[in-house]
């Protein structure tokens, strides 16, 4: 277990030390952190912070103020549902629903809600592991939601 | 035989690879130029043939009918086939569009310098590097092109302030960080024609005396980032970018910046906090970010849309751009028109076009068929415009009059089955989620006002709860230290005031 938190401190280290001539660099860092272990765990703040030369507070606050970055390792899937104005001018208070209550069933999908994809011409919208869908439906999120799309949720 | 199929992320996201797919196998002899999208979002995925000089359009295109589109271009017959839609730059005239910031998207290929430099690309940096900086600002002032990320702040005052604050260092920042919802036009140009914003980014700094320029662009547009980073690399192999700008021997140089999920982000301050790599909280004017802004250097802080426009007013003159719009709103709007409405897109067209046109004629009316009820004009903080304001001139006086504003040119529209009640709890749900928290009328108004409309909703002290609920807003546009919650009553009054049965309320006596 020890093993695994060093590798993940060096790791850690070793993104600090690639953005080290760049001019403010934590957001770069935490995006790079997240990229690499799919989330940014509590463990590496003091890491970041040493490199920065700035507290550990501070760095919490940056991490825990931006919808992004997770603290927690994510699930297989991420299925972001816009819950915007021109999603729900086309019925995406419904698809929303779907998402959540397939979500709360089970399975290997993150839910999130975003407020605009900039797919408003196309609404509603969703973006599946970075992927922008349009045009969806409850029955078809319900679906990518339980797995039952593998084509739609492995692409 | 050439073809062309957008690659811009919202025709990916109804078929477009899949057509494109199609096609290479229904045509392995024909190149395939792969573009932004025209914004004809109805059309997409619109397939464009060019043939003897001329490109004639299909749409929409799903796979299934490649074959049959295929067969009739084959035979000649392109003209009878039931998805043929003619020449699209014909359509866009008829339709009043005057394509000036988007006149290549969609049209060439997003990172072909070639074909960037062939159609007009690179002419206004030229034009630029020619003159002295306060040459080019007076022509960005007497273009008269304001700010279209929604404050509407003319642009070249913006310029000479950073022109004239003495500084070793200054910076131009893009805001990119496009969050309002029905918008979508910064996407498009970057994922497009990402080459014209790092044009006017260069303009910008040249003028300004900058040397380095950052694009903070949101983490909710990965194909735009994909796109932009192709472009600035392109952008450098051809010189228009680096320490030799197009052989002038002025350096610029552009960063991305990716955002994290914060609606905050997009007001001016708070994305320089951001950038510094602090939290996106908001920070006290003055001092304005062209005086103190990236690492309390002058800084030029625009919209994609505004450094975008640029190169056109510096090729074309500042006096063809005046010319076009309306009173104190100059040249075109990238007007996006989304929501419940038949014919969803981008128009660019002159200020000065009424939003019923806009909606009726060019939208189409509502996509369900049923009539409109209302529309949201510039974004999640704009202002719900009832069908009787739908005469008003799309111009930022003109709509300021009516409680409304341009915002960053987003339409959103909503038919008869809408429920404004429920539409401004959730404006204020977004304003209280999407909160920086550094001040109270914000912060904790906007749960405040959840809660009493929620009252209200319920039947409970109706009347009193919505003057209690007029009070609140007046406080918060008041009392709020940016355009999050200061703007954030617009929506919240605006379905208050003008769809009262909705609540169950009296009208007030006075709705203007």
């Amino acid at each position: 277990m020890q093993s695994s938190f060093d590798a993940q401190n060096a790791a850690v280290r070793a993104i600090c030390a690639d953005h080290a001539d760049q001019p403010t660099p934590l957001l770069p860092i935490l995006h790079a952190v997240q990229a690499h272990l799919g989330y940014v765990p509590d463990t590496s703040i003091g890491e970041i912070a040493y490199a920065l030369n700035q507290t550990r507070a501070e760095i919490f606050g940056v991490l825990s103020f931006y919808h992004d970055f997770r603290r927690e390792p994510p699930k297989l899937h991420t299925l972001k549902v816009c819950r915007a104005e021109a999603c729900q001018a086309v019925g995406g208070r419904a698809v929303w629903s779907a998402a959540a209550s397939a979500a709360d069933n089970g399975g290997d999908v993150d839910v999130e809600a975003v407020y605009c994809l900039g797919n408003c011409a196309c609404a509603p919208a969703v973006q599946l592991n970075g992927h922008t869908l349009g045009r969806v439906t409850p029955e078809r999120v319900s679906n990518l939601v339980a797995g039952g799309n593998q084509a739609e949720v492995s692409s | 035989m050439t073809y062309f199929i957008a690659r811009d992320s919202a025709a990916l996201s109804i078929g477009a690879e899949q057509t494109a797919d199609a096609l290479t196998s229904a045509a392995p002899d024909a190149d395939i130029v792969r573009t932004g999208s025209r914004g004809l979002y109805w059309l997409e995925p619109l397939v464009e043939i060019e043939h003897a000089g001329r490109r004639v359009g299909f749409g929409p295109v799903d796979a299934g009918d490649v074959d049959d589109v295929v067969h009739a271009v084959a035979n000649g017959t392109q003209e009878q086939h039931p998805r043929f839609v003619g020449r699209i730059d014909q359509l866009l005239r008829e339709q009043g569009q005057q394509r000036l910031t988007f006149a290549r998207c969609g049209v060439i290929a997003p990172t072909d310098f070639d074909a960037f430099v062939q159609h007009g690309g690179t002419a206004g940096l030229r034009a630029a590097l020619a003159q002295s900086g306060q040459a080019t600002i007076d022509a960005v002032k007497e273009s008269g092109l304001r700010g279209r990320g929604g404050a509407g702040f003319p642009a070249g005052i913006k310029w000479q302030t950073v022109h004239d604050t003495p500084g070793a260092e200054k910076f131009v920042v893009c805001n990119a960080d496009e969050g309002d919802s029905g918008t979508f036009a910064d996407r498009m140009l970057m994922e497009g024609d990402p080459f014209t914003l790092l044009e006017g980014m260069a303009i910008a700094g040249v003028a300004t005396g900058a040397t380095q320029g950052y694009i903070y662009l949101r983490s909710e547009y990965p194909d735009a980032l994909q796109t932009l980073t192709e472009a600035i690399d392109v952008a450098h192999r051809h010189g228009m970018l680096g320490s030799n700008v197009l052989g002038s021997g002025y350096g610029f140089d552009i960063e991305i910046r990716l955002g994290a999920g914060a609606y905050i982000c997009g007001e001016e301050t708070s994305l320089l906090e951001s950038l510094e790599g602090k939290r996106g909280l908001i920070r006290f004017k003055p001092p304005l970010p062209a005086i103190e802004g990236f690492q309390a250097k002058p800084t030029v802080l625009n919209n994609v849309i505004t450094l975008a426009t640029t190169p056109t007013i510096l090729a074309h003159g500042a006096a063809t751009y005046q010319g076009l719009g309306i009173n104190k709103s100059c040249g075109t709007l990238t007007l996006q028109l989304a929501g419940n409405v038949a014919r969803p897109g981008l128009y660019e067209i002159p200020f000065g076009t009424t939003l019923g046109h806009v909606i009726n004629e060019l939208g189409g009316g509502s996509a369900s068929g049923r009539p409109v009820r209302t529309a949201q004009v510039g974004g999640p903080l704009g202002a719900y415009v009832p069908v009787q304001h739908f005469d008003t001139p799309i111009g930022y006086e003109e709509l300021g009059e009516k409680h409304a504003m341009v915002g960053h040119g987003g339409v959103v529209v909503f038919d008869d089955s809408v429920d404004m009640a429920e539409q401004a709890r959730f404006a204020m749900e977004f304003t209280d989620i999407e909160s920086c928290g550094k001040c109270t009328p914000c912060r904790v108004g906007s749960v405040r006002a959840q809660e009493v409309i929620s009252e209200i909703v319920a039947g409970n002290d109706r009347e009193s709860n919505a003057e209690l609920l007029r009070e609140l807003m007046e406080l918060m546009g008041q009392g709020s230290l940016c355009a999050h919650g200061g703007m954030a009553p617009a929506p919240v009054l605006s379905a208050l005031n003008h769809f009262s049965e909705d609540f169950g309320v009296h009208a007030p006596a006075e709705v203007d």
